[in-house]
């Protein structure tokens, strides 16, 4: 396939990077300022070389990405809410011109899905999103595979950063302030880590699971959720006593959303450590599927977009 | 001694043509050998019917005991006799339900705990979310006058968690307390 790449953060270029390896060719990369168009294949390590030394992308304007004779438009914008722009006026354009899209960003799915959905309908391309739930972890084609209508409830940690958090205040005694500083330090939480531990990053994505369970019908402002940082060190210590601990867990059914600190199990599958995610999918008639991952990073999420791009008929 | 049922008991059937019931006994034992038999021993000598033994060995206590559940079956007459005999025993009765509480559930308080009125957090959700408050572990690390911890363990009827559960949810809104809720569903 060809690829049109939108977005240059990690996980565009982590696309950019090792789509070679899964045999497709990269036609467009672009930033929100330039790009690297070429319907022969652009010159991927010249165009990261570039990005990585602060220099444009290519001669190439954003806009020209659009032109370029791609077969899957990979959306990988920054997420932003409520209209969920400029990424999804970049989903509808790609199905306007009958091309796939294969979404990197959560905002259009969990805000506007219906809309997707519609577009999509009419156009002979089709969209997949696979990255935008715990990243390397395949949960939609988990559930996908066992078809939504047997699947009754999605449950799990989907959010690395207040899970690394979480996971240091219980086994180390600290408080929420020093953890979170610390995080920082290592790069696990960005500099405002407000959606992380606020629950909005979460919710985002098990309000898509709801969406694909449902087909739709629900947004952010459907979830009720809730963050950690009211939860002192002593909360965790007295779930220790009771051989539990605590998690910022989402729950997705076709009913509602909900993310916030729950009470597991210490040992049970949910009590993931550090950045690890994990998702529960309950079935109607296989019992419960765990899947355990790495939730972010580059290449990680890359490796859910390409997977995406593998799985589209051709067009 | 009165043989353990070979059967688990329904939890619907509590009640059997003789007029017996089935009961909950949680008690703490001290870690030592032969502890487990002597606290057993007065139920079966007061005429109660092992039905289980939950016995959370390496789980102790916030007091350092390990904690055992028993269930039991005997005419309701009878119950308050083994109690005492269990305590004449010296054996540490935590909890005895004269009532057969189906499910046992911890939430985590989090907020002004005492300066919003523990006591009376807790007798609100005794009545409210239909509960019993069997435990209760409380950390102030920073003084009582400051943001603390109560982690509060309910014995509740079966099927009634998630009642109970939104019952505690609008205690905790009313009292500007977070509610730190288990996962229920699943196999969490």
């Amino acid at each position: 396939m060809q690829l049109a790449i939108l977005g240059a953060g990690d996980v565009g270029r982590s696309v950019a990077d090792l789509a070679g390896e899964y045999g497709h060719d990269v036609v467009a990369l672009a930033d929100s300022t330039t790009a690297a168009v070429d319907d022969d294949g652009i010159d991927i390590a010249g165009a990261l070389e570039r990005k990585a030394g602060d220099e444009p992308l290519g001669s190439s304007d954003p806009t020209d990405v659009f032109d370029a004779d791609y077969d899957v438009l990979v959306e990988a914008t920054p997420t932003t809410l409520g209209d969920a722009e400029p990424g999804f006026s970049h989903v509808k354009r790609a199905l306007e011109a009958d091309r796939h899209v294969v979404l990197a960003n959560k905002g259009p799915v969990a805000e506007r899905y219906e809309e997707l959905r519609a577009l999509e309908a009419d156009s002979a391309g089709s969209i997949r999103f696979e990255a935008t739930v715990g990243g390397a972890i395949p949960v939609l084609s988990t559930i996908e595979d066992s078809t939504p209508q047997a699947v009754t409830a999605a449950r799990g940690v989907l959010n690395g950063t207040a899970n690394f958090i979480l996971t240091r205040m219980a086994a180390e005694g600290l408080d929420y302030e020093h953890v979170l500083a610390e995080a920082q330090d290592l790069g696990v939480a960005e500099a405002d880590p407000t959606f992380d531990v606020d629950g909005t990053d979460a919710a985002l994505k098990f309000v898509i699971l709801a969406n694909v369970l449902a087909d739709g019908g629900f947004s952010l402002e459907d979830a009720t959720v809730e963050g950690i940082q009211n939860i002192p060190g002593s909360a965790l210590d007295l779930a220790a006593e009771d051989g539990r601990t605590i998690r910022l867990i989402g729950e997705a059914t076709r009913d509602g959303v909900r993310v916030g600190p729950r009470l597991v199990p210490e040992n049970g599958p949910l009590a993931v450590t550090g950045t690890r995610n994990i998702v529960q999918i309950e079935t109607r008639n296989a019992g419960s599927l765990h899947s355990s991952g790495r939730g972010a990073g580059g290449p990680e999420t890359a490796t859910a977009v390409l997977s995406d791009v593998g799985r589209l008929p051709p067009l | 001694m009165t043989a353990v049922s070979d059967d688990p008991v329904d939890e619907d059937e509590t009640e059997t043509d003789g007029g017996v019931r089935a009961y909950t006994v949680r008690l703490e034992l001290v870690d030592e050998p032969g502890e487990l038999l002597r606290a057993l021993s007065p139920i079966a000598d007061n005429g109660g019917n092992l039905l289980s033994i939950h016995h959370e060995r390496g789980n102790m206590t916030p007091r350092g005991h390990i904690p055992v559940e028993v269930d039991l079956e005997c005419p309701p007459d009878r119950f308050d006799g083994i109690v005492d005999a269990l305590r004449d025993a010296g054996v540490n009765v935590i909890q005895a339900g004269a009532e057969h509480y189906g499910e046992e559930i911890s939430v985590v308080l989090v907020g002004n705990l005492v300066e919003r009125d523990l006591s009376n957090t807790l007798s609100r959700i005794e009545d409210e979310a239909d509960a019993v408050v069997r435990d209760l572990s409380l950390a102030a690390p920073e003084g009582t006058d400051a943001v603390s911890s109560a982690r509060v363990r309910l014995a509740i009827d079966s099927g009634r968690s998630d009642a109970a559960l939104e019952a505690i949810r609008t205690i905790g809104t009313d009292k500007e307390l977070t509610v730190v809720e288990p996962l229920l569903g699943g196999d969490a």
